[in-house]
């Protein structure tokens, strides 16, 4: 098995809409389950870190706690509601429910299915985020309007989250297995990403640990620039960061799902 | 698989016929553009299934083995669901579902939930989703499996409408009487082969004759047997004697061997499959 096999570029049709279509039309039936989790957690980080600690940390480098924290709320919730989409949600549609199978009996290729499911992952993401930032936009710690750029940006996050959980998807040799990345990798990153606190608080090797390998770092990075805001050439960078990573890691992991799935 | 060759006609139900792990499920696998082959070659309506698969894909209807219908839509969202992944317009979608309802007799259960249907509605509304296309080829695997006899009459008869209306059906079964009585022709397969074909009537008078003796096991009968020369076979307690003149041997048997208990009966693909494939269980 050579690099080419896990990183050539599949054949994905239009198709791939269709299994979005279906994912979406499952959530909006259940949406009152759907949309409440992000409202509240919006509320509960608020409320516990930016007041709570905020209370004694005031201000970080200038900037009011609540206002520092309040872009990796948002970066957070793309993480979240794409990894676990496409981990936990994508595994019980693969394995328990033989979506996949059904799927492929028709027009649609493996291809495309997981194609589909990466874009709804991603989806996710900007719900969650658009829901999230209308409740930070209420207390005033965004600023509207160079805070709206995130929402586009979710689907860039949630895109390279989304392939990231498929990669794990197709290794895992059970539902339960996948509890390994979910806290040992996802966990740690929404705590060391710079997001309750300056990534520069760090001993230097870590600092360049995060920025090579924790994707997190970058989104929080830019968003953080939108809300604050205080936009900078960097975003270049972070930029092109998270567009590398969000392709390989969909390519990755469409070719990763279609070598566990046909057979 | 090994030397696996078989060409289905238009119109024709066609029917492959195993024990468990004897290649079927494969064999349909690769019709329906699923799994790869490693060698030979394969056509479905002249088309290579690796270069064409989505215009395969477009003509045939899947009935899988394994209940794979959606879980979060009704009955009625579970065929419009799936004929979106055809592209079929909602309007002629909407039509078909409701043709397709009534077809397998699902109308009042329209707004249900997968999870309250019985397992012969299941498959029912699974026939009813490979439809959904209008395939001009049906793939059956298994299709009636784990049905009680009423769901299976209604299954078969089903089958042969669409057949009558000029589908083709290719299905898998390890129902003899299912295979006996519909398939047109039928392959009988195991460890990746094909041991046998043709029609049911053809394979019956070719491997066992006309009809069946029955006996019930005994030392007596069987050396009785041996004296007299009849060839047989041992089945557990009973034992079968294959033959083209059922009256004539019973009545010889009543006489010389005695039997407790015996029976005649016209011989079946059930006979036919057990010869060919052994009586060793398989997993």
């Amino acid at each position: 098995m050579t690099a080419a096999v896990f990183f050539s570029v599949p054949r994905i049709t239009r198709r791939a809409w269709h299994v979005w279509r279906r994912n979406l039309e499952v959530f909006v039936k259940t949406w009152k389950v759907n949309f409440f989790p992000p409202f509240v957690e919006a509320f509960l980080y608020l409320l516990a870190i930016g007041v709570g600690i905020g209370t004694y940390v005031k201000e970080i480098d200038g900037i009011p706690y609540v206002n520092f924290i309040a872009p990796s709320i948002l970066a957070i919730a793309v993480m979240n509601s794409a990894f676990f989409e496409c981990t936990y949600g994508s595994y019980v549609r693969m394995y328990y429910q033989k979506a996949f199978d059904a799927m492929i009996a028709t027009p649609l290729s493996i291809e495309d299915v997981i194609a589909g499911e990466l874009l709804w992952g991603a989806t996710k993401s900007v719900m969650y985020v658009v829901i999230m930032l209308g409740v930070l936009a209420l207390f005033g710690v965004v600023a509207l309007p160079v805070a709206l750029l995130m929402i586009p940006f979710a689907f860039l996050g949630g895109l390279l989250f989304a392939g990231l959980a498929m990669c794990f998807t197709a290794i895992t040799p059970t539902i339960d297995a996948l509890n390994y990345p979910s806290f040992l990798f996802i966990t740690p990153m929404s705590l060391f990403s710079g997001t309750f606190f300056p990534l520069t608080l760090l001993p230097a090797a870590f600092q360049y640990v995060a920025l090579a390998a924790l994707p997190l770092t970058h989104l929080v990075a830019i968003f953080r620039m939108f809300s604050l805001p205080a936009l900078s050439w960097a975003i270049v960078l972070h930029l092109a960061w998270l567009l590398a990573g969000a392709a390989l890691l969909c390519v990755l992991s469409i070719n990763l799902m279609r070598r566990r799935l046909i057979v | 698989m090994d030397g696996v060759s078989f060409s289905v006609q238009k119109g024709e139900i066609f029917g492959f016929l195993g024990p468990n792990g004897a290649g079927k499920t494969t064999t349909m696998k690769m019709i329906q553009c699923v799994s790869p082959r490693s060698g030979g070659t394969l056509r479905v309506f002249d088309l290579d299934p690796e270069k064409h698969p989505d215009a395969i894909k477009r003509r045939i209807g899947v009935v899988p083995q394994e209940t794979n219908l959606d879980p979060d839509f009704t009955c009625e969202g579970n065929l419009l669901t799936y004929a979106r992944y055809f592209d079929i317009p909602a309007d002629i979608a909407t039509q078909r579902t409701n043709d397709l309802l009534a077809f397998v007799q699902l109308e009042e259960k329209r707004d249900v939930a997968i999870e309250k249907l019985s397992g012969g509605m299941k498959r029912r509304l699974i026939l009813a989703r490979a439809l959904v296309n209008r395939p001009e080829l049906l793939v059956l695997d298994e299709p009636t499996i784990g049905l009680d006899p009423q769901a299976r009459h209604l299954i078969w008869e089903r089958l042969k409408l669409l057949q009558a209306q000029g589908n083709t059906i290719v299905l898998t079964t390890h129902y003899l009487d299912e295979a006996a009585r519909l398939c047109d022709r039928l392959v009988i397969m195991d460890n990746g082969r094909i041991l046998e074909r043709g029609t049911p009537a053809e394979l019956v008078q070719r491997h066992v004759g006309n009809e069946i003796v029955e006996l019930e096991k005994s030392d007596d009968v069987l050396a009785c047997l041996r004296d007299m020369g009849i060839p047989f076979e041992e089945v557990g307690d009973t034992v079968l004697i294959a033959t083209a003149h059922a009256h004539e041997i019973a009545r010889t048997l009543l006489e010389r061997c005695q039997p407790k208990k015996m029976l005649t009966r016209p011989a079946t693909l059930e006979d036919v499959f057990l010869k060919l494939t052994g009586r060793r269980l398989r997993d």
